[in-house]
């Protein structure tokens, strides 16, 4: 029952997968860029997610600079040097940023820890009181 | 009751109380623009609203900032839409015009808007002494790095940008940056 | 007049509310039993009071009294009868109200059910919840006073938000949350009451709010749900969730409410974990008023945040106090709930508990340090940052695949101990599902790591939990020759309790099927099209029929209208619109969503020609994203099966 719940299910997935309009290389590429930019006017979400009028605006200036040949790279940092790096919706893993993806690891690890730590003392000492 | 455990439990709060307490006396939507101290992005737009003697461009001429070269320019994105483009208007049409006869440039220009609404907008509002442009595609002000509008870019006599207004402005703020911006091009 | 009698109502409620706090101490510590049941008296009077205080302002909103302050913010006299209604929480001042009344009518509630216990839990917890009430009510006087006298009376308003009046999701989704928020103060009351009156060794307060803490929780899952259901329905961008601080805010104490929900079980088996359950308690509580506090007080940047005056601070104050008081008193008590009992072998059920708690607790860390690190590096580098969707993605994507992974593993091991056998005849069979949803993945086209194992996971947990409620019917049906329907029926009412979570959990996989699915699948395309001309995406065709528009009371509608092709033949149209509301500048979308079992076709207006010769049109197909709703409702579902009393299912009640 499941393989047939399966099949159906990704049949039409499928089939959603292989309808792509003719440039579809540089919309999923300017896709890819404008998602990682943050939208002026509507705060947070990204420009490839609003519909406001300025991010419709801002996508084609990514389009087009995709187009004229520049890398990804080069388009994000034209859009830092006039909006800041608050455009960025990731903040760039450098000095203090670091902080922000090292933390969850760290307490990842840490409980991690301290869960062998206390499983191994609770299954090893004999119930007291 | 453990005190000592519980004063040290207290304390690790701490920080975090002053961190909020810290935020609360910031603007999350107030964000700086890098822009001020480099070159300004070079432009070449349409006027659409010809302005008044003896600031008039003719409608279809065009307004490169290349051409402006050696002039303070004061650079006004707004629309009709707009509500607060209204309280700044009467006072940056008149500045302009006091301004006659100096090395200054108004321009304005049209954000995200129909040329006719702007042009009709300008007519109920009793007239606009400089002249505005239109911007297709909000190209140029993408490279102003623009949030919304009102907005306004205060640019020095070689072509650089030196101060950016964000929402209305007013006469003081005005004169103040293109005193000071010419006094330092005359030098 | 209304505002007036509003206003004394909840004066009066903060002098009752002031001495049942302080007639609970006084009665414990002077040996005054006699002054209790003051003390509980003054809960259901606070709740009679704010009640008078609501309902004057539904009235005052109902009547277009423009002389209260409210209503002259959010009223206007063309806004339907319905959302003038609903109102009432839609903006700041009216949102505190509702939030007072709702936590009233709580404290009357389970005071009413426990006041005949013994002992100085119930009268602890009363008072603990009094406390907050009397925050609230200072707000209501002070700087979130909607009740204010307008000198300048207007005719008419400028109405509520219109992104809040532009669909009937409005009118769920804030109650629902507040529901939820608000039910989280009842196990935190009764932890504080706990450890107030010494009682923190037995267990009474968790048993007295079990059902307390499961209903918050469900009314939350639901809020968050019925949230991202109105963010797509209405926002036009044809997401769901942005990772926006508002959406965080519901979300970070719904983690730990839910690693609360199963770390419980431990102490309920085991007698263990007293300490972290009791953190958790109170850590929820304190995320909720977090949250409340970082949307109300305008500290981060958010679609969604209110405007603000001087309503942080108040805030910070109170935060700051409970904070404070409740660590310390957590900490204070922490050698008394040192844990004495032991696990009998590490491959057991409790350790996937530690794990799952681990990294609910490490995914709430995650997204809180997220939401506040654009402050932090504000205040130490003196940087703008934003810390986004992509961010939260990449972090947030390893956490939930092994929540997933560890959902299928925790129901299928036993307590205490299992045997090699046993892991192996348990966790060997749900790799069926997984490999048969990994192959469907990867047919389907996905490659992305994360992807397919959210998938493979997602068939290891379904096949798993689905196997659990076939053992036990199979059991059933063997031993007592019960026909399957009632062997399910009696299984599921002999262990409400497990089979509800279960019932959740498969909830849990639905949601998680659809967003790793309509997230890995979406498929979009923009055009600009004259009427006639058509627009393609995945096999749907759309042709643009008409542009129009229609004036409506309260504001302008432009639409199109798109006809669905099916070949030649037009099956149905599809009728995207944009509002134009005179008081927002922006106009508000309305996309038209068509669903199927598959997916839905969601359809937005992003702009158009004045003289309608021309529209540009947002098609995006996104799959699987009805099932999300659908699992949200299986995750209540679920919840309800545990929440309802003994005796409802079977007529008897049986601890398995």
């Amino acid at each position: 029952m499941i393989r047939v719940l399966v099949a159906l299910l990704f049949a039409g997935v499928a089939s959603a997968q292989q309808m792509m309009p003719a440039d579809s290389i540089l919309e999923a590429r300017t896709a890819e860029v404008a998602s990682q930019l943050r939208c002026p006017v509507c705060q947070g979400l990204s420009i490839q997610d609003s519909p406001s009028e300025l991010s419709q605006q801002m996508r084609a200036v990514v389009k087009d600079q995709l187009r004229a040949g520049k890398t990804p790279e080069e388009v994000k940092a034209y859009f830092i040097s006039k909006y800041g790096e608050w455009i960025l919706l990731e903040p760039k893993a450098h000095g203090f940023n670091l902080l922000v993806y090292a933390l969850p690891v760290i307490l990842i690890a840490a409980g991690l820890g301290v869960i062998v730590l206390a499983v191994r003392k609770w299954t090893q000492t004999p119930t007291s009181t | 009751m453990n005190w000592k455990r519980a004063g040290i439990a207290a304390l690790c709060v701490v920080p975090l109380i002053i961190l909020f307490g810290y935020g609360l006396t910031r603007d999350p939507k107030e964000i700086p623009s890098p822009l001020p101290g480099h070159d300004a992005s070079p432009f070449a737009l349409t006027v659409f609203a010809p302005g008044q003697a003896p600031l008039a461009r003719a409608p279809g001429d065009t307004v490169k900032l290349a051409d402006l070269k050696g002039q303070v320019v004061v650079l006004n994105f707004w629309a009709s839409w707009c509500l607060s483009c209204r309280d700044e208007h009467q006072i940056l049409s008149q500045t302009a015009l006091d301004y006659v006869g100096k090395p200054v440039h108004f321009v304005g220009v049209l954000y995200n808007d129909e040329p006719a609404n702007g042009t009709k907008w300008i007519e109920q509002m009793g007239g606009q002494s400089y002249p505005s442009v239109t911007d297709p595609g909000a190209r140029t002000a993408i490279d102003y790095g623009l949030y919304g509008v009102p907005e306004t870019y205060f640019l020095d006599a070689n072509g650089r940008i030196a101060y950016k207004a964000t929402g209305p402005v007013n006469e003081r703020i005005i004169r103040y940056l293109v005193d000071s911006l010419m006094a330092v091009a005359a030098k | 007049m209304t505002g007036l009698l509003a206003h004394d109502s909840i004066l009066v409620s903060m002098a009752v509310v002031l001495f049942g706090m302080i007639a609970v101490p006084v009665a414990v510590r002077r040996g005054r039993r006699d002054l209790i049941p003051y003390a509980f008296a003054a809960v259901y009077t606070n709740f009679l009071l704010i009640t008078v205080a609501a309902l004057s302002m539904v009235y005052a909103l109902v009547t277009h009294d423009f002389s209260v302050s409210y209503v002259a913010q959010v009223g206007s006299r063309e806004t339907p009868l319905f959302y003038t209604v609903i109102s009432l929480w839609g903006a700041l001042e009216g949102s505190i109200l509702f939030w007072a009344w709702v936590l009233s009518m709580y404290a009357a509630v389970v005071v009413w059910v426990n006041s005949r216990r013994p002992g100085n839990l119930v009268p602890y917890a009363a008072a603990t919840l009094l406390f907050v009430s009397f925050f609230f009510a200072i707000l209501l006087i002070g700087p979130a006073d909607p009740f204010g006298v307008v000198k300048n009376v207007q005719p008419d308003g400028p109405g509520p938000n219109p992104l809040l009046q532009n669909h009937i999701l409005m009118a769920i989704h804030p109650p629902l949350l507040y529901l939820g928020y608000v039910g989280m103060s009842v196990p935190f009351s009764f932890a504080v009451g706990a450890m107030l009156s010494g009682e923190v060794e037995n267990d009474d307060w968790m048993r007295i709010t079990r059902r307390w803490t499961l209903s918050a929780w469900a009314l939350l899952s639901a809020a968050i749900i019925a949230g991202m259901w109105w963010s797509y329905e209405v926002l036009g961008w044809g997401g769901y969730w942005a990772w926006d601080p508002v959406e965080n805010a519901s979300f970070i104490p719904w983690l730990t409410a839910t690693a609360f929900l199963h770390s419980a079980m431990v102490q309920e088996r085991r007698g263990m974990l007293r300490l972290w359950n009791l953190n958790l308690v109170v850590g929820t509580f304190l995320l909720t008023i977090l949250g409340t506090f970082l949307t109300r007080s305008g500290i981060v940047s958010s679609v969604h945040a209110f405007t603000t005056g001087t309503i942080g601070y108040y805030f910070l104050a109170f935060i700051a106090v409970v904070m404070l008081a409740s660590l310390a008193l957590v900490a204070g008590n922490s050698e008394r709930l040192r844990s004495v009992g032991r696990f009998d072998s590490p491959m057991s059920r409790e350790t996937v508990f530690l794990l799952n708690n681990l990294f609910l607790t490490a995914f709430m860390f995650t997204v809180l340090t997220g939401t506040l690190f654009p402050l932090a590096a504000e205040a130490i580098k003196g940087v703008k940052v934003s810390v986004g969707e992509p961010f939260f993605n990449r972090m947030s994507l390893p956490i939930i695949v092994t929540l997933l992974f560890l959902m299928g593993v925790g129901p299928a091991l036993p307590w205490k101990a299992a045997s090699k056998e046993e892991v192996k005849a348990k966790l060997l069979p749900p790799g069926i599902g997984a490999s048969l949803f990994l192959v469907g993945g990867l047919l389907a086209g996905a490659r992305n790591v994360y992807a397919l194992l959210a998938f493979t996971f997602a068939g290891y947990a379904a096949f798993a939990n689905l196997r659990e409620y076939w053992i036990g019917m199979r059991a059933r049906h063997t031993a007592h020759g019960e026909g399957w329907g009632t062997a399910l029926f009696r299984l599921i009412g002999g262990n409400r309790h497990r089979y509800g979570g279960y019932t959740a959990h498969l909830g849990i996989i639905l949601v998680a099927l659809g967003i790793a699915a309509s997230s890995t699948f979406r498929t979009e395309h923009e055009a600009t099209i004259k009427p006639g001309e058509t627009i393609s995406l995945a096999g749907h065709t759309l042709r643009l029929k008409s542009m129009w528009g229609r004036e409506e009371p309260q504001r302008s509608v432009v639409g199109a209208t798109l006809e669905v092709m099916n070949g030649a033949a037009v099956n149905g149209t599809m009728e995207p619109r944009m509002n134009f509301y005179p008081m927002s500048q922006s106009p508000v979308p309305t996309p038209a969503v068509r669903s199927g079992f598959l997916g839905d076709l969601y359809v937005n207006l992003q702009a158009f020609r004045p003289d309608g010769s021309n529209a540009t049109i947002r098609i995006i197909y996104e799959p699987l994203v009805p099932w999300i709703w659908f699992g949200g409702g299986v995750v209540v579902f679920g919840a309800l099966i545990a929440i309802f009393p003994a005796g409802v299912l079977t007529g008897r009640r049986s601890e398995a």
